[in-house]
């Protein structure tokens, strides 16, 4: 197992993470950067065959170029080793990375929930979608529905409808009351109501229904048709995909398995964003979903003062208050309303890994007992998507977190095995 | 742009450089990229190596996410 080690390691290159590494490289060598994709940008400033970044993402990416930070891609943290340590999986090699400083910017993952065939090819997440178009999937004069919660529906269904698919309808489950209520907010937020703007015109022909969600999606070997329900009407449209996504998920497993303290399932933090391990900051989606602005200035916080720059760090102290106050008021503005909570019928399965149908899992009591007796969480993804859903459900909670955080081949483990040995 | 030549289900396509695997499956036509405990044909969720629904054979190592990986000339991809 090949060793390397870094003043700063920060895990996830998305903007918080680019944010973070550059910001720490201005002051310290020997910066590392670790993502499990191919190419820095993370999620919402991915870059694929089929897309080319953004100004502001472009900008990052070439404060990155011309840095010192090593990069290392395809690589996945299976476990935290014994002091500052951590065991790396990439695409060829087992890595045992060690650091002064760590930052995790794990970023989010999109909330599903189960409702009858959403386990049928063609039902996807909306930043999925995206993520595969950019990827290369063609989607021109496919009809896509796009549904659930959230700014990001806009973006998508913007994103998908420039690259030529028909976007046959938006559906937003949150009422039009609360809706209002962030209409009249965001002039306050000048660049988000300008983005909101620029989506709303370029979807002005597509119907967009509030108060409205998917109750169902149809299809023999895929999805070929999704039912809404709006107050008290149902109606079926047919489609080649429904982009679907009910808010997001910090992914908190290596921040939960390294020992941070966490407050409503997010990274409790300090005003240098210093996790309860004195090593370890957070920053991004990680403390709590915030968008791209709150990321950008909470990862140059955590890059600056991991690296002993405090007085850098300081000055995005009030932006960071301001990105807070948006992104409570969309955690307000698009909270899940309890309908969704009656959609999966008996026979609809809420773990897909391991085929655990809601008749099975909703007689337990708790995360631990449906996990023990149904085998829900067990599979591949490890209660990654099962349990976002069982916790707005039911309200569990995971508590039975343990390595491998991701699957691992079995070298990886026997090389971990060996090194604690040497010990 | 440049092309990559790789087989899907031993059937040659050509992708643009720098297409993901999952990109290029269904570009292939597949729907179906892995069968479930019980048999149901599952396809990408996630999009971002997450949920596993989208896992194939790629030049004979099982369970690698083709959302993932970015298609390589030569490349052998099977799914289930």
């Amino acid at each position: 197992m090949r060793r390397q080690d870094f003043s700063t390691l920060v895990i996830g290159a998305g903007p918080a993470g680019l944010a973070a590494a550059t910001s720490a490289a201005l002051s310290t060598k020997n910066v590392g950067l670790l993502d499990d994709n191919p190419l820095p940008g993370g999620q919402i400033w991915r870059q694929g065959s089929a897309s080319s970044p953004a100004t502001q993402a472009a900008s990052w990416f070439e404060r990155l170029r011309t840095s010192a930070i090593t990069i290392i891609p395809q690589a996945r943290v299976v476990a935290p080793l014994n002091e500052q340590a951590l065991l790396v999986e990439t695409a060829n090699e087992t890595l045992e990375l060690h650091y002064e400083r760590l930052i995790l910017t794990t970023g989010a993952r999109e909330r599903f929930l189960p409702f009858p065939g959403w386990t049928l090819p063609g039902v996807m997440g909306a930043g999925g979608l995206q993520a595969l178009v950019k990827g290369g999937l063609p989607v021109k004069g496919k009809r896509i529905v796009v549904a659930g919660s959230g700014p990001l529906l806009l973006a998508v269904a913007s994103y998908l409808k420039s690259k030529g698919a028909i976007i046959c309808a938006i559906a937003e489950q949150a009422p039009w009351s609360k809706l209002r209520a962030f209409g009249w907010h965001l002039p306050f937020h000048v660049k988000q109501l300008r983005q909101a703007g620029g989506f709303g015109w370029h979807l002005r022909t597509v119907p967009y229904y509030v108060d409205c969600w998917v109750t169902q999606a149809d299809g023999v070997q895929q999805l070929e048709a999704v039912t809404f329900h709006h107050s008290r009407r149902t109606w079926t449209i047919p489609c080649d995909y429904l982009a679907c996504g009910f808010g997001l998920v910090p992914n908190s497993e290596l921040a939960e398995a390294l020992g941070c303290e966490m407050v409503q399932e997010v990274v409790r933090v300090n005003e240098w964003q210093r996790s309860s391990c004195e090593q370890i900051y957070c920053a991004g989606e990680v403390t709590g979903i915030g968008g791209l602005d709150r990321a950008l200035i909470e990862g140059r916080i955590a890059g600056f003062a991991a690296s002993g720059q405090m007085d850098r760090a300081r000055r995005y102290f009030a932006a960071r208050i301001r990105a807070q106050r948006f992104a409570d008021l969309l955690a307000e503005t698009f909270q899940l309303r309890d309908e969704l909570k009656t959609l999966a019928h008996a026979d609809t399965l809420v773990c897909r890994c391991e085929d655990v149908p809601y008749a099975a899992v909703s007689q337990h009591k708790s995360w631990r007992s449906a996990k023990l007796q149904t085998r829900c969480g067990m599979g591949t993804c490890q209660g990654r998507i099962c349990g976002a859903a069982t916790d707005f459900l039911f309200g569990w909670t995971q508590d039975s977190l343990r390595a491998p955080l991701v699957p691992a081949t079995v070298a990886s483990l026997i090389a971990s095995g060996e090194e604690e040995t040497a010990r | 742009m440049s092309e990559v030549h790789l087989t899907i289900n031993e059937h040659e396509i050509s992708v643009p450089a720098g297409s993901i695997v999952a990109a290029a499956i269904a570009l292939a036509g597949v729907t179906g990229y892995r069968h479930s405990v019980r048999g149901e044909t599952r396809a990408p969720l996630c999009g971002m190596g997450i949920c596993a629904e989208c896992r194939v054979t790629i030049n004979g190592q099982p369970h690698r996410l083709s959302c993932q990986t970015i298609c390589e000339e030569n490349m052998r991809v099977s799914t289930t």
